[in-house]
């Protein structure tokens, strides 16, 4: 299904019988997504709004994100939370996936730019909330509740988000040497001082990569400063390409699986990254963390190869042997990209899990929407 | 204000209901002593006002969850309270409810300087998390005005936000996580690393709940590391709407200030005579600062200086002492005790796109000029969270009617050129009738359910944020199943 309208899919929803999967371009569905009918809200399609001088832009949820990304970038801007691009992806989808990239660990997730939702529920109903301005507290933030909400509580028709201006200067220093474990000091010590880092990540065969921006002048100060605190950790270069696009091309968003690792791992990257590529057939785990427990995720599971670190080592990708789950200290999170497990690691509490199913349950009180199977701990 | 009739069969039980939570409350106290309770009585909204049934202060999580458990159990309505600075009503109790106060509660839990967190309990004034992690070298953003009282809880009760926030976000943007206990007693933890569940943003959807979802206990925050230093500019200018377009054109350009700041020549002339700032004689004015080393602060105060330029500013004044610093922010800080000075004020609280400013400064002045009734302006202009202060008389017969309705007039022009009605204070019992100029019945019954799965039986700061009539139903259920 295929609705051109918030009316027309309102009335889908109305009319389904069986289970729904709201797709958008279907570029970032987990293992066990997808299933029943999909209703595709990609040709809910156009950017109804944009105000550069209000940094605001507002679209229809089916609008490809490289579209929203172009319009932007003609007018410098950007989204501030960097998503992960993926061919065909539309901004509703970004959205539902609460999908962000490396500027995460600065200017925050998807759903931190987000300002307003128009969502149609399971019963119907077209709900709007939020709206179109930075600072909003009138009546509950569902906005925040939709974000990554991954369509189980209705289908997003349309978003309205906050845009950044681009700084002049961008400028990533590497410490190449650094394999995961040791990288995450050298992270840890750029995010805790005054530097104003927008990306603190780590891939293999590149090592600890460091970005900071804003105007020439000020870049060039702290490039200074951060090279000298780093170099305690190894040998930092300046970078002279973008690693970051690599990164987010390849990495920390939720892609379908198969298609995620590839570019990364392809000879015609031309780049080296034996040992760190995941084994075919192999399991792919998300695993946010303390950054001060990341080398001991990685300790704790000695069969396992970091894919990526980003957010300063808040995240870990992880490539397992298949059909293995992998260990967590306390307070950790996991989630398999690619696999067979299905649902997060450790398993809602029975609190959260009864909240989370209340919600369904009003959002969408005749289970249209379609979830997939828990496995079972 | 107009508060849902009390429940005179809770009222009637209240002798057992207080003696029921002193037997569950451990080391806290409760407050049953009507003339201690009367401190409890309001917030800073302090025209609305009504003594509570009685007042816990618990000490530890386990206890908000007994006193909880014994409230529900009674069917008695709970109001949540932090440091009750709140501007619109909301920790304001009714006379069969029970506050539950978390002053008590305000220890340092965990501080990781690596992690940038802090935890701490949700009683813990806002300022001393900033304070107990200065010497260290970070602070905690979110900075509300009253920062030295307010409380953790309150915050995030209210999503609140601050003259950083342009910069740094709100609440919302610096909350890691909470322990929360609903009103059943139970107990749960929200959020994560990075501030992420295992399923839905739980979590970002109680920041902002004004206490309707369940009572905060602790909460785990992001801490960053300071800024090398900060200076201000000031910018005078001879018309409000000029000051408004150099606000929109410094957004565009790219430079990001930490605070944009604005004031009208109303507001400027009253803390003029209050603390003598020194401030130009002007219609408008911006106190722009901006963060980093010296020569990084001389780099973007170059660019604000190009833009400003090109609307012809009367006073363009850079700051190259910590003494002249002070004194351009002197201004700002004492501006609504300089208001209070005049007379009595209302707060507004609208947002609106900041492209809008010049339009809706105009609609103001019209809007003020016709009711004659003075509105000065001081406010969060980087953002467009505007704050006009309408200035009356509360002992003369009608004003406080008459500036209610002009507020309301204010506020529907914010929601008209596509602003809301508030971006900071919150709803409370001030702006819930306002709730149908900006959301439709469907809009609200989506939030509705929100509560109905949190707090089934509207127990919890019930007769807020929603229209009275449009939230009955549910509380009538409460009251006709007990
Ligand atoms: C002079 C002055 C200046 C101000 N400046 C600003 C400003 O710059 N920015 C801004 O955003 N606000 C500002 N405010 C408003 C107010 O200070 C904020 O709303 C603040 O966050 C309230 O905190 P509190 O601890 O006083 O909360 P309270 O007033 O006690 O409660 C506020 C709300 O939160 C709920 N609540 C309190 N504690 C908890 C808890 N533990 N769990 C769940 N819910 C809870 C209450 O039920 C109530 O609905 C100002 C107020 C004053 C008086």
């Amino acid at each position: 299904m295929r609705p051109e309208t918030e009316a027309e899919l309102a009335g889908m929803i109305r009319a389904a019988r069986g289970p729904l999967s709201v797709i958008g371009g279907g570029t970032r569905l987990l293992p066990g997504e997808g299933q029943g009918t999909r209703l595709s809200t990609a040709a809910l399609t156009g950017i109804t709004l944009y105000e550069p001088a209000a940094l605001t832009v507002v679209a229809r949820a089916g609008t490809p994100l490289a579209e929203i990304e172009a319009l932007l970038a003609s007018e410098r801007q950007r989204l501030a939370f960097e998503p992960p691009p993926a061919e065909g992806s539309t901004i509703g989808g970004v959205i539902a996936a609460n999908a962000s990239g490396p500027r995460r660990v600065k200017d925050g997730a998807a759903r931190d730019s987000l300002l307003g939702v128009r969502f149609v529920d399971g019963s119907g109903e077209i709900v709007s909330n939020g709206g179109r301005v930075m600072k909003n507290v009138t009546g509950y933030d569902l906005v925040k509740l939709m974000a990554g909400s991954r369509g189980t509580l209705g289908a997003l028709t349309e978003v309205s988000l906050k845009t950044q201006p681009i700084p002049p200067e961008s400028l990533t220093l590497a410490l190449p040497d650094l394999d995961a474990a040791s990288a995450v000091p050298a992270l840890t010590a750029a995010l805790t001082g005054p530097w104003d880092v927008t990306g603190a990540a780590w891939l293999p065969g590149h090592g600890a990569l460091i970005r900071i921006e804003g105007l020439e002048g000020s870049v060039r100060l702290r490039a200074d400063t951060l090279s000298t605190r780093l170099s305690a950790f190894g040998p930092v270069q300046p970078r002279e390409d973008d690693p970051w696009l690599l990164l987010r091309e390849n990495i920390p968003g939720w892609h379908t699986p198969g298609k995620q690792f590839g570019g990364l791992f392809s000879a015609s990257q031309g780049q080296s990254l034996s040992g760190a590529a995941p084994r075919s057939g192999g399991a792919i785990w998300r695993i946010t963390c303390r950054p001060s427990q990341a080398a001991t995720i990685l300790t704790m599971n000695p069969d396992a190869s970091p894919i990526a670190l980003d957010w300063g080592a808040s995240l870990i990708l992880l490539s397992l042997p298949a059909n293995t789950r992998p260990s967590l200290p306390a307070g950790t999170r996991a989630l398999c990209l690619q696999g067979t497990h299905r649902g997060p690691l450790p398993p809602p509490d029975p609190v959260t899990r009864r909240l989370e199913e209340g919600l369904r349950e009003r959002f969408d009180p005749r289970g249209i929407f379609a979830a997939p199977e828990l496995t079972v701990a | 204000m107009l508060m849902p009739v009390p429940d005179a069969g809770v009222i009637a039980r209240r002798e057992l209901i207080v003696a029921r939570l002193r037997a569950v409350i451990g080391a806290g106290t409760v407050i049953d002593d009507p003339v201690e309770a009367r401190a409890y009585e309001c917030d800073a909204l302090s025209a609305y006002r009504c003594p509570p049934l009685a007042v816990a202060l618990p000490t530890t999580t386990e206890e908000v969850a007994a006193i909880l458990r014994v409230c529900h159990e009674e069917r008695v309505p709970v109001v949540p309270r932090g440091a009750g600075t709140s501007l619109a009503g909301g920790s304001m109790p009714t006379a069969d409810a029970v506050v539950l106060g978390l002053a008590r509660m305000n220890a340092v839990l965990e501080v990781d300087y690596g992690d940038r967190l802090i935890r701490v309990q949700a009683g813990r004034t806002n300022l001393s998390v900033s304070t107990f992690v200065d010497e260290a070298g970070f602070f905690y953003a979110p900075d509300p005005s009253s920062q030295l009282a307010c409380a953790i809880g309150g915050n995030i009760g209210m999503n609140s936000g601050g003259a950083h926030c342009l910069k740094y976000g709100v609440t919302t943007n610096n909350l890691l996580g909470v322990t929360m206990v609903l009103m059943d007693g139970s107990i749960v933890e929200l959020g994560g690393p990075m501030g992420e569940g295992a399923g839905l943003d739980l979590l970002g959807v109680v920041c902002g709940a004004e206490g309707q979802l369940g009572v905060v206990t602790e909460a785990a925050l992001r801490i960053l590391p300071k800024p090398a230093g900060a200076r201000p500019v000031l910018i005078g200018f001879d018309a409000s709407e000029t000051a408004g377009a150099c606000v929109a054109a410094i957004i565009r350009a790219g430079v990001l200030p930490v605070a944009i700041e604005f004031m009208d020549r109303p507001c400027i002339v009253a803390t003029e005579n209050f603390a003598r700032p020194g401030y130009p004689d002007c219609e408008a004015l911006l106190i722009i600062e901006v963060e980093g080393t010296p020569p990084e602060i001389d780099e973007q105060i170059a660019l604000i200086r190009a833009i400003a330029e090109e609307f012809s500013p009367v006073e363009f004044r850079e700051s190259k002492s910590e003494d002249e610093s002070r004194r351009i922010w002197l201004g700002r800080k004492s501006a609504f005790g300089a208001m209070g000075q005049m007379g009595d004020y209302m707060c507004l609280d609208g947002t609106i796109p900041v492209s809008a400013l010049p339009k809706v400064l105009r609609g103001i002045a019209e809007m003020s000029e016709t009711a004659g009734l003075p509105v000065a302006n001081v406010f969060h202009a980087g953002d467009g969270n505007m704050h006009p202060l309408i200035i009356f008389d509360a002992n003369r017969p009608g004003d406080l009617e008459r500036v209610e309705a002009l507020g309301a007039d204010i506020l529907r022009l914010c929601v008209e050129v596509g602003g809301c009605l508030t971006g900071e204070h919150g709803v409370g019992v001030e702006k819930r009738d306002l709730m149908t100029a900006q959301f439709t019945d469907a809009d609200m019954e989506a939030q509705m359910r929100v509560k109905d799965v949190f707090d089934p039986h509207w127990l919890l700061n019930a007769a807020k944020v929603f229209p009275l009539h449009v939230s009955e139903p549910r509380r009538e259920a409460r009251r006709n199943a007990a």
